[in-house]
């Protein structure tokens, strides 16, 4: 259901802000959202200052060096530094990015960061995604077939293999569920751009014998049918994936179906 | 408290097997009005500046009964059809119910008024009586 105002408990206030580096000349503000479940306390945005000059050009090489430097407590997801897990996604600059590649030279002024929005958060900039994979799971992310399996592998043209370009690079961020408007409003029942894009994935694979019953499933006013095109998702997707195109793509599917 | 597993929860209660017909519904609706809007403005374009009896007579024509009739009936499934879409996505529960209620009492009820108008304006004393 819509919110307009955030809840009490998630209204944040100024936080701590921690000395300048001495001696450093190029320095920048980062502001970053901070909450700890175990303090009761709402969240808070603390304010960093980080030198520049000892600092690598990614948000995530900042965060790091805050945590290594400044403050060990700043909690946050990362692993492979380069777009290909998908642990660091977050709010960074009004916009949902992968921090381990998103320069900092890309950004004006301060460095705003909060977790992926309206999303519960576990701790600091880390949100809890376990309805998200869930509902990742429910579209059977998987090959599902009726013919015994050949000798060798399931053949596949490579003009049908090109249909999967665009989708397989998927790295399950969140970053395109969590900037979508219909996934706030309604992300308990509306399957969001993520998981719609990994179903597409498999409805569109030329060697799945599932194509009926995955449509089928996906037939509902909420799972599918809430997304308006509001193209958020494309816009803010850190690999230039188009789940938007993918979920019309599953609609014109749907279409054909009936007419 | 539910002790229920993050599955349990992304499946909800399964697919409602509907939403394409709506979809559908939507679509050629919204093609209809692109082709009804600019007929229904030229029919309302010549009736600006005629008299009453004037004004009962052109809606007596059948090109201007026709395309308002159309315009209305087919602008307000639209219309009915557009907001469920507004309802699901900003409220829940009763409120939805509720809404969604008022929704298509009000939509059809334009619709009874504008034919009601229009076949009074064209069928006149026979509607009257």
């Amino acid at each position: 259901m819509v919110q307009l105002t955030l809840p009490k408990n998630s209204r944040m206030r100024v936080g701590k802000t921690w000395p300048k580096p001495e001696g450093a000349t190029n320095v920048r503000r980062f502001n970053i959202y901070r909450w700890d479940p175990d303090t009761g306390e709402n969240p808070r945005i603390d304010t960093y200052f980080v030198d520049m000059d000892k600092c690598g050009p990614m948000v995530l090489d900042a965060l790091i060096k805050i945590k290594n430097e400044i403050d060990p407590t700043l909690t946050f997801r990362r692993s492979c530094r380069e777009g290909i897990c998908g642990s660091c996604a977050m709010n960074i600059d009004g916009g949902n990015h992968l921090a381990c590649i998103y320069g900092m030279d890309e950004i004006k002024g301060d460095v705003n960061i909060y977790p992926l929005p309206h999303m519960p958060v576990v701790k600091d900039l880390i949100p809890d995604l376990t309805h998200f994979y869930a509902q990742h799971a429910s579209v059977n992310p998987y090959l599902i077939t009726e013919t015994p399996t050949p000798d060798k592998e399931w053949r596949q043209s490579i003009e049908d293999r090109k249909k999967l370009d665009g989708l397989y690079e998927c790295v399950m961020c969140a970053s395109c569920s969590t900037a979508c408007p219909s996934y706030w409003w309604n992300g308990d029942r509306y399957l969001g751009p993520a998981a719609l894009l990994h179903a597409y994935r498999w409805i569109i694979d030329s060697r799945d014998e599932a194509t009926g019953e995955r449509l089928d499933a996906l037939e509902d006013p909420f799972k599918l049918y809430r997304c308006h095109t509001i193209m958020n998702c494309t816009n803010t997707c850190p690999k230039g994936l188009n789940p938007a195109k993918a979920i019309a793509s599953i609609k014109h599917m749907m279409v054909d179906r009936i007419v | 408290m539910r002790y229920i597993t993050p599955r349990k929860a992304a499946e909800g209660l399964g697919s409602a097997h509907e939403g394409t017909q709506h979809h559908w519904a939507m679509t050629v609706s919204a093609v209809a009005l692109t082709v009804l809007t600019p007929l229904f403005m030229i029919v309302v374009a010549r009736a600006i500046g005629l008299s009453q009896e004037q004004l009962l007579a052109y809606f007596g024509r059948p090109f201007p009964a026709l395309i308002t009739a159309l315009f209305v009936i087919v602008g307000m499934v639209h219309f009915i059809k557009g907001t469920r879409i507004m309802i699901d996505d900003y409220f829940q529960g009763g409120v939805r119910k509720a809404a969604i209620i008022f929704s298509v009492i009000f939509g059809w009820a334009v619709i009874a008024a504008a034919v009601y108008a229009l076949a009074r304006m064209g069928l006149g004393a026979i509607v009257v009586l």
